[in-house]
């Protein structure tokens, strides 16, 4: 059974004890240990159930590759499933629990699945769920949904309490992997004067070297990371993070890293991950190597794990397995796990050599320690349900029909060999090469990824560069190191190490093991895919990895294949009778592993989740009532509702109100974009379809701007303000994009000319004072400007002093009412807001929103941006032709709307629309006429644009692009409504009220 | 009431570093050849300041010169008395292609004073800040809007915005500021010295 070593553990504090619970299970461990050396301390070695056939699963390894402990964690708002028990730090009141299961972790209904392993096979969902066509809504789906995934989500309405942030660094060297490559290679930067920063994904530095007893430059491991740890800390040009993981490296030196700040704290007062965006001019992965598992019957049973993980939970833990442990291997590294347990105490009651012979100086260690070695042997199968029992051996060079010997142990540590971890060398665009004596990929220092300037941007060190020997480790992350900094070569520092004899490729036990045994070998024990499956995808066809990967879903769990990709690659390969190479690996894709939504996020949620824009009166909004719509990141007030109003009964009475007396807008939010210079005429009259560079000093102008194509995309009223200089008013959706379309062209195509835009929106709050009584509320106010009919007529603006501040007055109307729009310093917006409001009064003054603006236009038939355009309609289809210079050589739009299909008179052309009875069009409806054209659609000869209830002619009002419209006055046509109800419709002309403009004129 | 009054007057927040509204400043915006002497003349003139380099602000007691742009500056100066700033500049570029424009009330001003203000910073504005002495300055990116930095004193960042995000600016810097989130990333130092 998996049990505390009495002595030993140089990552735990026995002096201090921490209480959790598993599966509500009282359980205890000590500071240092992990969810997963804390549980097999107390013999908990069963933590889940596998995917799909529901087996039981054990620990396997002791790092990120850990396949099956995956546990959910916490209650309330800090739950959170799937957390992996190898890479999580033990914390006081820690809650565990298992996953996938029902109804417990050691009686689970799901395990009937495994009766039918057989018809469960690789691929069985595209063969299964076909028929019958209607199981799949009503059955299918809603078990399939029930029974997918392992861990639980969180309650629905949870809100995550923790904090998250993110922060840019930079760096002229970032080390990715604090093992002893690491380290060296960041010592070698740093020494040359580079800014380095070296990042560890666990808490501890220093990696393999001090379990596996690598002595360097004199010094135990230990001794030597701790005193290069202490020198880097010191260094004011190096940055160290622990407990922080390279995610992925992307273009251009843009790598991200994880930082786990709080989680080994939960309810600290600090962020809980913090997100590293990093740009890096060189990056190197030292980042290691990940053990392969051995192929052999019955390699998923609790108690099977990784060699070099075994002895990782003795000598850091100081946890053993269980009490008669075999090893099973295809190279001399494994040894080093029956020596270090053998040392603790535990029994070794075998190694299981699938080489013909082992010699060399480690398995030579084992013998002197009475550990029996087994030469040219495999382990032919597993025996044991939820635990490990037995293990049979069989000749490796045979099919294992037959159990050579039976060897009763609790605990098997495999070891396949090593496989140099990859992923950050490869996002980028790494290529790998085939190592024959390693039988591993490692990084291609031919092909590197490749930067701006078409140099390699990374750098592999270590392991990760596939050296295995610590003395190579060394030099290796030394030389990255100087490399990397392109510094002078210095001596690196010296491990001993023990020569080791060279591994065989194994990827079947024993090499010619027959149907049976191999579905009984695992790959991938998270997502149950066996040796025999990939078998079965390419006897089916999928040769290519990428294909078998997803046939048999290898390597797609949470543990993204670490320990099963390698293996199954070369089980695909062997099937086609193709070369590992050949075959090659499947893509690898950043994070590493998994990291949090939260961490991504950073500060971007509640009030930072976008940043809304306010207009310098939205406090009086806030205050008074206003129903809040977005537009773009603006919000302006939809309608000011009263206390029991309905939203249509608030923008009712503004509507009555606006018209009768006097309303007044926030219309802050539209675009004021200053055009100036000596060719600032000429650029106005590339813009516009209008004639602009003729507008006199003082005057305005209703404008059109198209696109290239001839589409109209935005409108306003522009303002002469001098010989040289002009204001142009845009929609508010338009501001910045206008903005941008005017730079764009002055920096692209115009750049001779001498034009300046800049961008003055935020500078003006602008208030529209509209209604009858708007010129009374003015005077009232105190001015300096002659406001009456003939000094300030319909379309002019001016300039001046109003209720004490400085103001420009434009005498413009969106309404169809006698209309002064006053631009004032943002800063005295809501001065002035609140003089009207005092000065108005009397008149009964009453603020409208934007719903009674989008009416009060429509029964005047102004269009609206948005609304009657669509990006593919021009002016010409909304009876705007008048709008359209013909004097103009050119101007943005001209040619394009020249086309044939821009001059086809079958074009649809803007109208009123009035039901017959009153009632009001839906958004958008169409109307139809009989049959279908080419495209098999029915046929249509009109939509609708823009539809309300309109206050003032107490009726629902429409406008809309009809065929042929306006030859059509009068005639009656049929919209589709609800349910294919049809309403009946009169076209009309657009402008329903005021005809004559006498109140915009008054 | 007819003082006008800054986005968000007398905010202020302490946390890793004191984060504060900047009150009313007089900013105006200067589009043109930066390269003409008359330009840089009616610069002087109004602030005191030659032209700072690219990505320099030239502080003075009188006012302060910031490159914006190839062919921009912005002109801080005493919001009381920005109208006649402007105006004499105009008056003095007349001919000249140029184009001024106050700009002072569309925006919103923030300080972050104090040893961490480079780790806060970091937080929200993809800018390396080692070798970032007093005079420095970015056109750059706060979280999700755009953001003009300089470091305006040893211990003191200045940061601009547009006035219509000045709450979420706001809400943006207390967050990060908060204590707890300490980064240690740029260690405190003097003004100048390289990281």
């Amino acid at each position: 059974m998996s049990h505390r070593l009495e002595k030993g553990g140089r990552l735990i504090d026995r002096a201090k004890r921490l209480d959790f619970t598993f599966n509500g299970k009282r359980m205890q461990g000590h500071a240092g240990d992990t969810l997963a050396s804390a549980l097999l301390a107390g013999d908990q070695m069963l933590v889940g159930r596998s995917f799909k056939y529901h087996r039981p699963r054990g620990v396997v390894a002791a790092g990120a590759e850990e396949p099956n402990a995956l546990l959910g964690l916490g209650e309330g708002q800090r739950f959170e499933p799937n957390q992996r028990a190898t890479t999580t730090e033990l914390f006081a009141g820690a809650r565990l629990v298992s996953q996938n299961h029902w109804p417990s972790l050691d009686y689970d209904l799901g395990a009937v699945n495994n009766a039918f392993a057989r018809f469960l096979t690789a691929g069985f969902y595209y063969k299964m769920f076909i028929q019958p066509r209607p199981f799949w809504k009503h059955v299918y789906e809603p078990v399939i949904r029930q029974t997918a995934g392992l861990g639980r989500a969180p309650e629905a309405e949870t809100v995550d309490a923790d904090r998250y942030e993110q922060v840019y660094a930079f760096a002229d060297v970032l080390v990715i992997g604090g093992g002893i490559a690491g380290i060296a290679a960041a010592r070698a930067a740093a020494k040359a004067g580079k800014r380095v920063i070296l990042c560890e994904q666990t808490a501890h530095w220093g990696g393999r070297a001090p379990v596996d007893g690598v002595v360097i430059d004199g010094e135990t491991a230990d001794a030597w990371v701790t005193a290069q740890i202490e020198a880097l800390r010191g260094m004011a040009n190096v940055t160290l993070l622990a407990r922080t993981m390279g995610a992925g490296v992307h273009d251009h030196g843009y790598v991200l890293a994880y930082q786990r700040l709080a989680d080994h704290e939960p309810g600290a007062d600090k962020p809980r991950h913090r997100l590293w965006r990093i740009r890096a001019a060189r990056t190197i992965t030292a980042t290691g190597a990940i053990e392969r598992p051995l192929s052999f019957a019955g390699n998923d049973i609790p108690g099977v794990m990784l060699a070099s993980a075994m002895r990782d939970y003795a000598v850091n833990w100081a946890v053993a397995p269980g009490r008669r442990v075999v090893v099973v291997t295809n190279n001399d590294d494994a040894y080093r796990t029956a020596i270090a347990l053998h040392d603790a105490g535990v029994n070794v009651r075998a190694v299981i050599d699938a080489r013909d012979a082992a010699t060399g100086p480690l398995p030579d260690a084992a013998r002197t320690r009475a550990i029996r070695v087994i030469p040219a042997t495999a382990i032919r199968q597993v025996e044991g349900g939820k635990r490990v029992t037995a293990v049979e051996l069989c000749p490796q060079h045979g099919d294992g029909a037959e159990a050579s010997e039976r060897i009763h142990c609790d605990a098997v540590a495999m070891s396949g060999g090593w496989s140099p971890v990859v992923h950050l060398w490869s996002h980028c665009g790494g290529k790998l090469t085939w190592d024959e004596a390693q039988a591993a990929f490692r990084p291609d220092p031919d092909r590197p990824p490749l930067g701006h300037d078409g140099q390699g941007f990374v750098l592999a060190a270590g392991s990760a560069n596939g050296e295995m020997t610590a003395d190579a480790v060394l030099a290796d992350g030394h030389a990255a190191g100087l490399g990397a900094a392109g510094a002078r070569s210095t001596p690196a520092p010296r491990a001993e190490t023990e020569p080791e004899a060279p591994l065989a490729p194994v990827w079947m036990m024993p090499a010619r093991a027959g149907y049976t045994l191999r579905a009984k070998m695992w790959l991938d024990p998270q997502n149950d895919v066996k040796v025999s499956d990939i078998q079965l995808a390419a006897r089916e066809g999928y040769e290519s990895v990428e294909h078998a990967k997803r046939y048999t879903t290898l390597g797609m769990a949470t543990d993204q294949g670490k320990i099963s990709n390698i293996n199954g690659l070369a089980i695909l390969a062997d099937s086609l009778g193709r070369p590992i190479p050949q075959v090659g690996t499947t893509t690898f894709r950043p994070p590493y592993t998994p990291i949090s939504m939260g961490a991504i996020a950073g500060e971007a949620r509640g009030t930072l989740f976008q940043p809304l824009r306010h207009t310098p009166l939205h406090d009086w909004h806030a205050e008074n009532g206003a129903d809040w719509e977005p537009v773009g990141q603006w919000r302006r007030p939809y309608c000011y509702r009263r206390a029991d109003e309905t939203r249509e009964e608030a923008v009712r009475r503004e509507v009555r109100q606006t018209r009768d007396s006097l309303g007044l807008l926030d219309a802050s939010t539209l675009g004021k974009i200053l055009v100036k210079g000596p060719d600032a005429g000429r650029f106005m009259d590339m813009l516009y379809t209008n004639m602009m560079s003729t507008l006199k000093p003082g005057k305005c102008r209703y404008g059109l701007m198209c696109n290239e194509n001839g589409f109209l995309m935005d409108d306003g009223v522009v303002a002469r303000l001098s010989d040289d200089a002009f204001l142009c008013h845009t929609t508010t959706g338009g501001a910045d994009r206008i903005h941008a379309w005017m730079e764009d062209w002055l920096q692209c195509e115009w750049w001779d000319w001498k034009v300046h835009v800049v961008n003055l929106t935020e500078q003006y709050a602008q208030i529209g004072v509209v209604g009858p009584k708007a010129r009374k509320v003015l005077e009232k106010l105190g001015t300096d400007i002659d406001l009456s009919k003939d000094a300030l007529p319909f379309m002019d603006w001016r300039a001046g002093q109003l209720a004490g501040m400085p103001v420009r007055v434009f005498r413009i109307s969106f309404s169809g009412e006698l209309s002064f729009e006053i631009a004032v310093p943002a800063g005295q917006g809501r001065a002035l807001w609140d003089r009207l409001l005092e000065a108005g009064a009397e008149f009964g003054v009453m603020p409208y929103g934007t719903e009674a603006l989008h009416i009060m236009r429509a029964e005047k038939g102004f269009i609206m941006i948005g609304d009657e355009t669509d990006g593919t309609v021009i002016p010409q289809d909304l009876g705007l032709n008048w709008a359209i210079s013909k004097k103009k050589d050119d101007f943005l739009g001209k040619r394009g709307m020249e086309r044939e299909a821009m001059i086809a008179p079958e074009r649809w052309q803007l109208v009123g629309l009035e039901t017959l009875d009153g009632s009001v069009l839906p958004h958008a409806a169409l109307a139809p006429l009989e049959g279908e054209n080419t495209n098999g659609q029915r046929k249509t000869q009109g939509r609708v644009t823009s539809t309300y209830h309109s206050p003032t002619l107490d009726r629902g009002i429409a406008l809309g692009l009809v065929h042929r419209g306006p030859e059509r006055m009068g005639e009656v046509i049929e919209f589709q409504g609800d349910a294919g109800r049809m309403i009946a419709a009169r076209i009309v002309e657009t402008c329903f009220h005021d005809k004559a403009g006498e109140k915009q004129n008054a | 009431m007819r003082e006008p009054v800054s986005a968000l007057p007398g905010a202020r927040y302490s946390g890793i570093v004191t984060v504060a509204e900047g009150g009313l400043r007089g900013m105006i915006v200067l589009r043109g050849d930066l390269a003409s002497k008359p330009l840089a003349k009616a610069v002087k003139e109004a602030t005191g300041q030659a032209l700072p380099g690219t990505r320099q602000i030239a502080l003075g007691k009188k006012g302060a010169v910031a490159w914006m742009a190839p062919d921009e500056l912005l002109i801080l100066t005493d919001h009381a008395t920005v109208g006649t700033t402007l105006s004499k500049m105009e008056a003095a570029l007349a001919g000249e292609f140029v184009t001024l424009a106050d700009v002072s009330d569309a925006r919103a001003v923030f300080t972050l004073s104090g040893a961490a203000a480079r780790d806060v910073l970091a937080k929200a504005c993809p800018v390396d800040f080692a070798d970032f002495p007093v005079g420095s300055l970015r056109r750059t990116r706060a979280a999700q809007v755009a953001a003009a930095i300089w470091r305006s004193a040893a211990e003191e960042f200045t940061l601009v915005c547009f006035r219509s995000v000045a709450p979420y600016m706001w809400d943006l810097l207390t967050t990060l500021a908060r204590p707890g989130g300490e980064v240690g990333l740029y260690p405190a130092e003097g003004a100048g010295t390289p990281r």
